[in-house]
């Protein structure tokens, strides 16, 4: 559905993006992350033909950002980091100028202004006038103004930045709930969010991509070696070590801060052994209580602090900063 | 061509919706008024002044009351002009919502002229206000019709010639203020191009005074269409959005 081959665009004095390549599949939804200034905003304003690219080529459903935009257009919704909204219109109001600039038919209008609506849980303050509306509603309307022309392709701009936790989940689940029709991009620098939403995760670092994987290929790609915290209650903290060292495939066990009643470990592994079912059996076995047990060190926080950890010396311009002066 | 009225539509509304759009008409009525009062106060009293001396050839409402109202008018357009045109565009760059634009399925094109006809809409609404004044003269006088048309036909050409060139200027800044002085600056300069004239009569002189926006309008005030100022206005009406639509152009390569 969207094809990018050796994808630069340089500004007029840093590259911000340099020879990047990805392809994403019909329906799926492509997390895009990276830090601030990373190359996210400027790769998704050339999927959207709002930026032509320096050099490589873009292409989406087939059409080329660069020689057939207005084809690529009309297949794609888009939501830039800032919602584009008019702050002195009523909600219905801007919806149907945005209907009618995508080109849907006079008659179809008023429906899919209803429908975009429906769909983002705005209905109750349509004919709010935008500039009153919390942050939360801005950015439902900017996705009702993105999903309008039902457009195949949808590319969202950090679509949960500055709502509240509550409105974040609300957020996901709005995306959650398009995805089944639409292949979704949306970037974003919290990584839970990635974890949640989407099927595929393309990590971006200083306009380079560092990875580009389904999110359970990245966690496993850590994995030759397992790091796990363990929790026992009811038992002294030397005899437990003993037992866990016992454990076949277990590499080191080291103490970690414990109180009278409880006492914490980190196992490490050897290489390929998955050792958290033999000491999860190995501590029933003793008759003690296993309070905790879970794996450290694979969070995709770590694998993308990890990947992005490199050249970060250099000072880097902001990106945003050299946007549409 | 729907994407064109689609806008123009927008932007007019979006002048109707802020007190700018009735605060401009308020303070061109209110100008427009004083000069209407004083000029048919100047004509009564010259035309009591010619029958207490004995003359009965009778005065032109059209020369002494319409020309130089019209005149006046179009002076004050281009004070007023540089506040419509300085928000089309470096508003939406400022708050972004010009990336909607951009994105959508619709041309350069269409986007620069929807917004040059909504605001050379708004323009219209404001000169609309001077009918009321017109309106009395055909009431208690017998004025030519034919010179106030193409009288008002110059305001038009003449106030989408500035606006235009506001269009351009407002796409090379984010801040409205900037875009508004420095569209005043340029209205000014053309206006007062066309003084060089009156004290040289060198061939640079003259060409100078050509370009000056106001030595076209005054033949049309007369009455006269002439197609040279015809041409004048038409080609720096499509050269000021031929500038805007480089401009925005450019806008995505630099960007």
């Amino acid at each position: 559905m969207i094809k990018v081959e050796g994808l630069t665009k340089r500004y007029a004095r840093h590259v911000a993006v340099k020879n990047i390549s990805f392809e994403v599949g019909q329906g799926e939804i492509v997390g895009f992350l990276g830090k601030n200034g990373a190359g996210k905003t400027t790769t998704m304003r050339v999927l959207t033909c709002f930026l032509p690219p320096t050099a490589g080529k873009a292409s989406v459903a087939g059409f080329d950002v660069l020689d057939q935009s207005i084809e690529v257009k009309k297949r794609i919704g888009y939501l830039p980091e800032t919602p584009p909204l008019y702050p002195e219109m009523e909600i219905a109001t801007y919806l149907t100028f945005v209907a009618k600039l995508k080109g849907i038919p006079a008659g179809e209008v008023q429906k899919r202004v209803d429908e975009a609506c429906e769909r983002t849980a705005i209905a109750d303050v349509k004919n709010t006038i935008i500039g009153k509306l919390s942050k939360g509603y801005r950015q439902r309307v900017g996705l009702a103004q993105a999903i309008i022309h039902n457009p195949p392709v949808l590319i969202l701009d950090e679509p949960t930045s500055g709502l509240d936790p509550e409105q974040q989940r609300e957020a996901r689940q709005l995306i959650a709930s398009l995805s089944g029709d639409h292949t979704i991009i949306l970037s974003t620098h919290i990584l839970s969010e990635v974890e949640q939403s989407c099927s595929k995760v393309i990590i971006i670092n200083n306009g380079e991509i560092v990875a580009s994987d389904t999110v359970s290929n990245l966690h496993n790609r850590r994995r030759a070696t397992e790091s796990v915290h363990i929790q026992v209650a009811g038992a002294p903290a030397s005899q437990v070590k003993q037992r866990l060292e016992q454990v076949p495939g277990v590499a080191s066990v080291e103490s970690r801060d414990s109180s009278d009643t409880l006492v914490s470990f980190e196992v490490h592994s050897m290489e390929n052994y998955a050792v958290r079912p033999e000491l999860a059996r190995a501590i029933v076995q003793a008759g003690w209580n296993l309070t905790e047990l879970r794996p450290v060190g694979e969070s995709l926080e770590e694998i993308f602090l990890e990947l992005t950890k490199s050249e970060t010396a250099a000072p880097k311009e902001k990106e945003e900063e050299a946007v549409a002066q | 061509m729907r994407n064109v009225f689609t806008i123009c539509g927008k932007e007019l509304k979006s002048y109707f919706t802020s007190p700018i759009a009735y605060l401009l008409m308020a303070l061109f009525g209110l100008i427009f008024g004083y000069f209407f009062f004083s000029a048919t106060v100047f004509f009564v009293n010259a035309g009591m002044r010619q029958q207490l001396g004995g003359q009965s050839q009778p005065m032109s409402i059209n020369e002494y009351v319409i020309s130089p109202l019209l005149g006046n008018a179009s002076v004050v357009g281009l004070f007023l002009i540089p506040l419509i045109s300085m928000r089309l565009f470096a508003e939406e760059k400022r708050t972004g919502t010009i990336e909607l634009l951009m994105t959508s399925p619709i041309s350069d094109w269409e986007i620069i002229l929807g917004k040059w006809l909504g605001a050379m809409s708004m323009y219209l609404c404001i000169l609309a206000v001077s009918a009321i004044n017109v309106a009395l003269l055909f009431a208690w006088g017998r004025p030519d019709w034919r010179p106030i048309l193409t009288g008002f036909l110059g305001l038009i050409l003449q106030g989408g010639t500035v606006l235009a060139i506001g269009t351009f200027i407002s796409t090379t800044t984010k801040n409205q203020i900037i875009a508004g002085a420095a569209t005043f600056s340029v209205c000014l300069l053309l206006w007062v191009l066309s003084w060089v004239s009156s004290y040289n009569d060198a061939p640079w002189a003259q060409a100078v005074a050509y370009c000056s926006i106001l030595t076209h309008f005054e033949p049309f005030s007369k009455g006269i269409i002439d197609s040279k100022d015809l041409v004048f206005y038409i080609s720096a009406i499509f050269l000021g959005l031929f500038l805007t639509s480089r401009s925005l152009e450019s806008l995505r390569w630099r960007a």
